[in-house]
This record gives C-alpha cells, sequence and structure tokens, in this order.
C-alpha cells in the first residue's frame, strides 16, 4: 500500500461526517424516543457471539453476509451480528422471558460481508422493533402502524405499503406435497414474477387441477389491496388451509387503511421474502425513486423455538442512515455562542452555564468562530450576549 | 397520479425488436433513436422516457431504480443473477443458445478443463452443476479463437446460426440454455408503480401472444 492510498476506505464502508452526523444521531433519538413512546423497550444486542445462537433458524443467505472469527478463548466460531432480529429473538426467547407480552426496540450498526443489495452499505445501521406474544393481526397491525410512523416522524413521504404472506404459499406447498427441489424451483420462478413460465411450471408439475388454479391465482396476486379482494376469496375456497391467513390478511389492510389513509397499499403473494424464517404476514415500505424496501418484516413464529420457547413474534427494521437520506425532517439547529480566548475565571463560569442550559459555546481559537451568532462580551465585569 | 416512467433498452439486434413491441402497448419514441446521437428519448407520452444504452447495463440501471422497466437478453440477466430484479413478461425475440463449444472433433483433456466465455457467472454455475471443476478465463469478444490458439478447452458463448463457430472449425457441444429477450422490472417499481406497469405488461403480452401465433 502506498500513501496514496492508505486513506482508502474497504468498498461498501462509509464514513459520516458533520453536518450529516449530527442529522443522523439526532434523527436516530428522535426515532428511539418515539419506538419508546411507542411502548418498545430499548436493548443492546452485542455486536459479537457465538455463531451457533447468531444463525439459529435464519437463511443460508445470512450465514454468507456474517463475518466470522475463532474466539481465542473458547476455540469456537464467534460472528459480527449481521442481523439485529435473531439476537432480540433470543433476548425475548431466554435472557427476558416473559411471561406474556414483550415490546424491544434496537438500533445498532450491524455487519455485512456483502451488501444486502446494490444499494446497500456493508454497515447499516440497523433500526428496528419486534413485539412477542401476541399471535393474529392485532399484532400485525400495531408493528406495521409503528413501522409507518416511524417512517412519517423520520419525514418520509409518499410511502407505499406492500404486504405479502409467507404462511400462504407455505400451506399451498404442503398441500400439494411440494419436495424441497419442487418447492424452491417454483420459488425462484414466483420470484421473478414471470407468470407464463410460473404458469407452464405448474401444469407441468401438478395433476390437481384446484391447486394447478391456486398457485395461478397467487402468481397473479399482484396489486392494490382493494382490487384482489375476488381473488382472496377464490383462494380461500380452493385452499382451505389458508383461508385464515387469508381473512386475516384482509382484516389487517382494513384495519392499516383506516389508519394511514394517505399511504397507498399493494398486496403481493408471489413475494416471498425470507421464506426461511419468515411464518406468515410480511411486509415491505417502499417510496418513489429509491429501488430497494426503506424498511421490512414480517412474521416469524418460529425462531424462538431454537432457544427453548416458541413464541409469536413480528417485527420490522431500516437502516437510520437510508432513513436519514431519504428522510425530509429537519432538526432545529443549537445557537452557536463565541467565547473569547482568555483565561478568566469568570468567563469559564459564564461558558459553564450556558452549556448547561443546551447552547453550543466555542472559544475562539484563531480568530472567528464558524456560524456563531452570539458572542459573549465583558460588560462591567458581568459576561453578557450580543449579537456576533 | 400518473409518476414518471423510464425504459432501459439494449442496443443493437434487440431494440429492432423491442420497438415493434413497445408500439403495441402504444409506446413510441417521438423521433428515429437509431438516427440520434442522444442516450434518452421523449416518447408520445408526456412521462414516458426511453434510454439506449449496452445490453449488459441494462439490468444495473434497473435494479438501481434509475430505470423502472428494461428489456435485456436472458444471457445477461442470468450472467448478472440478482435477486432485486423481476423478469415479468419473455417477449419471444431475438431467440439463440447459451452453448459450451470446443474445436470439431477434438478430445477433451481430462482433469481440469480451461473455459473461456465471457458469461463468468453462467459458466461456473453450469459446471459446478455438472459436477465438473473448471478453470475460467474471462474474454470480451471473439471466443472462437480461445480454442485454436491453444487458450481454453472450451468455450461457453451465444449460438445463433452456429455459422462463426463453423467458419472457425467449432461445433456446439451442450446447450446451458435457450435464450431470449425478457421484460425486466425494479422490484420497488412493481410495488410503487404497479398500477403504471401492469397495462404494459399486458398490453406487450398480448402482442408477443400475437406474434407467436403469426
Amino acid at each position: 500500500m502506498t500513501g496514496a492510498d492508505r486513506w482508502l476506505l474497504p468498498d461498501g464502508i462509509d464514513e459520516i461526517l458533520p453536518p450529516q452526523a449530527r442529522r443522523i444521531e439526532q434523527l436516530r433519538r428522535h426515532l428511539l424516543d418515539y419506538l419508546d413512546n411507542c411502548g418498545y423497550d430499548f436493548v443492546i444486542p452485542p455486536a459479537l457471539e457465538y455463531l451457533d445462537s447468531l444463525l439459529t433458524g435464519t437463511g443460508k443467505d445470512l450465514d454468507l453476509r456474517t463475518f466470522k472469527v475463532t474466539d481465542q478463548l473458547s476455540g469456537r466460531l464467534m460472528g459480527l451480528s449481521a442481523d439485529t432480529t435473531p439476537q432480540v429473538a433470543r433476548i425475548d426467547a431466554h435472557s427476558l422471558a416473559p411471561e406474556g407480552t414483550s415490546r424491544l426496540s434496537y438500533c445498532r450498526t450491524v455487519f455485512h460481508t456483502r451488501p444486502a443489495s446494490l444499494l446497500a452499505s456493508r454497515t447499516p445501521t440497523q433500526i428496528g422493533a419486534e413485539l412477542y406474544g401476541v399471535a393474529g393481526t392485532s399484532a400485525d397491525v400495531e408493528i406495521i402502524s409503528v413501522m409507518l410512523s416511524l417512517l412519517s416522524e423520520a419525514g418520509i413521504e409518499g410511502v407505499h405499503l406492500d404486504l405479502g404472506n409467507v404462511g400462504v404459499f407455505r400451506a399451498l406447498a404442503d398441500s400439494a406435497g411440494l419436495s424441497d427441489e419442487q418447492q424452491s424451483e417454483l420459488f425462484d420462478l414466483l420470484k421473478l414474477k414471470c407468470q407464463t413460465d410460473t404458469l407452464a411450471w405448474v401444469e407441468r408439475e401438478l395433476s390437481d387441477s384446484r391447486l394447478t388454479e391456486a398457485f395461478s391465482l397467487v402468481a397473479s396476486m399482484q396489486g392494490s389491496a382493494s382490487a384482489l379482494t375476488d381473488k382472496f376469496a377464490r383462494l380461500a375456497e380452493l385452499v382451505p388451509v389458508a383461508a385464515q391467513q387469508l381473512s386475516d390478511m384482509t382484516q389487517a389492510i382494513e384495519a392499516l387503511m383506516q389508519r394511514f389513509p394517505q399511504v397507498s397499499i399493494t398486496c403481493d403473494l408471489t413475494e416471498l421474502r425470507g421464506y426461511d424464517y419468515h411464518t406468515g404476514l410480511v411486509f415491505a415500505a417502499y417510496v418513489p425513486g429509491y429501488g430497494d424496501a426503506v424498511a421490512q418484516g414480517g412474521r416469524y413464529d418460529e425462531t424462538g423455538a431454537d432457544f427453548g420457547r416458541a413464541r409469536p413474534a413480528t417485527g420490522f427494521s431500516a437502516d437510520l442512515k437510508v432513513l436519514a437520506a431519504l428522510g425530509q425532517r429537519q432538526f432545529e439547529a443549537k445557537e452557536t455562542v463565541a467565547a473569547p480566548a482568555s483565561d478568566d475565571p469568570s468567563l469559564w463560569q459564564a461558558i459553564t452555564d450556558l452549556r448547561t442550559k443546551g447552547y453550543r459555546v466555542v472559544t475562539e481559537a484563531n480568530g472567528d468562530v464558524a456560524g456563531a451568532s452570539q458572542r459573549l462580551q465583558q460588560n462591567d465585569g458581568q459576561w453578557t450576549l450580543v449579537s456576533a | 397520479m400518473t409518476q414518471p416512467l423510464t425504459i432501459a433498452l439494449s442496443k443493437g439486434r434487440i431494440l429492432d425488436d423491442t420497438l415493434p413491441l413497445l408500439a403495441e402497448a402504444g409506446i413510441h419514441p417521438v423521433e428515429d433513436l437509431k438516427k440520434s446521437r442522444k442516450l434518452i428519448f421523449d416518447t408520445n407520452h408526456e412521462h414516458i422516457k426511453l434510454v439506449v444504452i449496452r445490453a449488459t447495463d441494462v439490468p444495473t440501471y434497473v435494479e438501481y431504480g434509475a430505470a423502472d422497466l428494461g428489456v435485456a437478453g436472458k444471457d445477461v440477466l442470468m450472467e448478472y443473477n440478482s435477486t432485486n430484479l423481476c423478469e415479468p413478461l419473455d417477449l419471444n425475440i431475438a431467440t439463440c443458445r447459451l452453448m459450451t463449444a470446443a474445436l470439431k472433433d477434438a478430445e477433451l483433456p481430462a482433469g481440469r478443463l480451461k473455459v473461456a466465455t465471457k458469461f463468468v457467472n453462467v459458466a461456473k454455475r453450469y459446471f459446478a452443476e455438472q459436477g465438473r471443476q473448471v478453470d475460467i478465463i474471462k474474454l470480451y469478444g471473439g471466443m472462437e479463437l480461445a480454442p485454436i490458439m491453444g487458450l481454453a478447452d472450451l468455450i461457453v458463448d451465444i449460438v445463433d446460426t452456429g455459422n462463426t463457430l463453423k467458419a472457425n472449425g467449432l461445433e456446439p457441444c451442450e446447450l446451458i440454455a435457450p435464450i431470449s429477450s425478457r421484460l425486466v422490472a425494479s422490484r420497488a417499481s412493481m410495488k410503487v408503480k404497479y398500477d403504471q406497469i401492469q397495462p404494459i405488461i399486458d398490453q406487450m403480452a398480448a402482442a408477443v401472444e400475437r406474434q407467436r401465433n403469426a
């Protein structure tokens, strides 16, 4: 390495400088306060823990995305956390282990060996909330409402909510008796959203006409939630095991439409993100002009079982840095006061008093203080503020 | 509310076949794409723009959300291999085959094969699925030369008529995948602009179906 490129940061690793850093930090405090107002308790999971617990119940994707190191003390493999959710699930299932509901929030940097998408950082600041112990629509509606309100608090406008349901596909795959290989083939086709290819596959692989129709319906289930009511009803008829999931989903959509009339809501049953660990309703928020979801989450009822206690669970997360970049929320800048460079003890007292009151007081070292609106000046032995 | 929509088109042969399909969806560029040196074009719709770029760049533009829709060959998409792109429609144009090829009647050496290709990811995946370990040599064009000059044992390339292979004393061996151009969409645009994108997909699908039956 030559001196000329010693300053280079690795790809996808960023540093945040003033004034953005202040804005991001202010946003972080504001959003965490908001989550606290919603009743979510803040937790700080460790950045480093044993791989066994870190990757429990998660997909191969997360495994590949996790930086690994050997623990010199135990010889076991440890991982740098790449996703906070499994850790919070462990905290809920084992460390806290409450009988009833628990609501937990977090905000910290996670580390990715490779970025989750083209647009993503390798060190996103993951902010999110998880709700444990409540099954059913009320919890889904609560967590999605918290997510949408959080985006609104960040000043993100034109939000678009997309809902999917991994449980419906799961129920359908089970009743069709699809092998793992078939599931993954069909999964890949649905992910591409190519209806013709999906239909061709379904017709080739399945003989039961009810199931063929059901899968074709799933493949075509995209679009505005209100336009899909008939398809929902037909699908519930064809696959009675999915009927409950579908009616819960409809109920959730209605509740969300009432609470957030400004948010456009679409459904997409081909959206099978996190199929490895999600079990029911999954959701993501998009905004125009950004090629990725700004926040996303879903239900993962089985994960707790790996830590000794299966619990109904749902949650969401977002990258704080993305929220800060896309959000319009402005925070009031503090007033900056310039203080002369002097050893006068009374000046020091005046500076300390002002700082305690919340002013930003900067001592003049080389002349002017940038951005100072006021200045400390001594009049008749008293330090007073005059405009700079 | 009508939101702006950008469609990224692949230059060259694919473009010739794409424009009639777009026309069927009621989208016409206001000037001749081939005569202009511009890269971005207005259409008869105020909110729809076309950009004309290299085929390999189409998935990148679409994945970043810089373009909402795009048209690219399945070969390019297989090589790009992103989970963030949707392929809502097979346009059934610019069809060809992605194949392995070798010198005619040449016996392949035992052990690790050397494979020359510009489809590095596709070749790696294909041979791994076959249970064969190979060394990949990335080239940007003129693959046929590699076996002749002893640079590689096999090549992986697009085969249309097979005439180029034949002229250079090569023959196609195994089919990796049949190729045609696809309409691609960014996952985010598919959600946020669904009401605008889906009618375009439907109209183009109908046009593709008519061509198939013609």
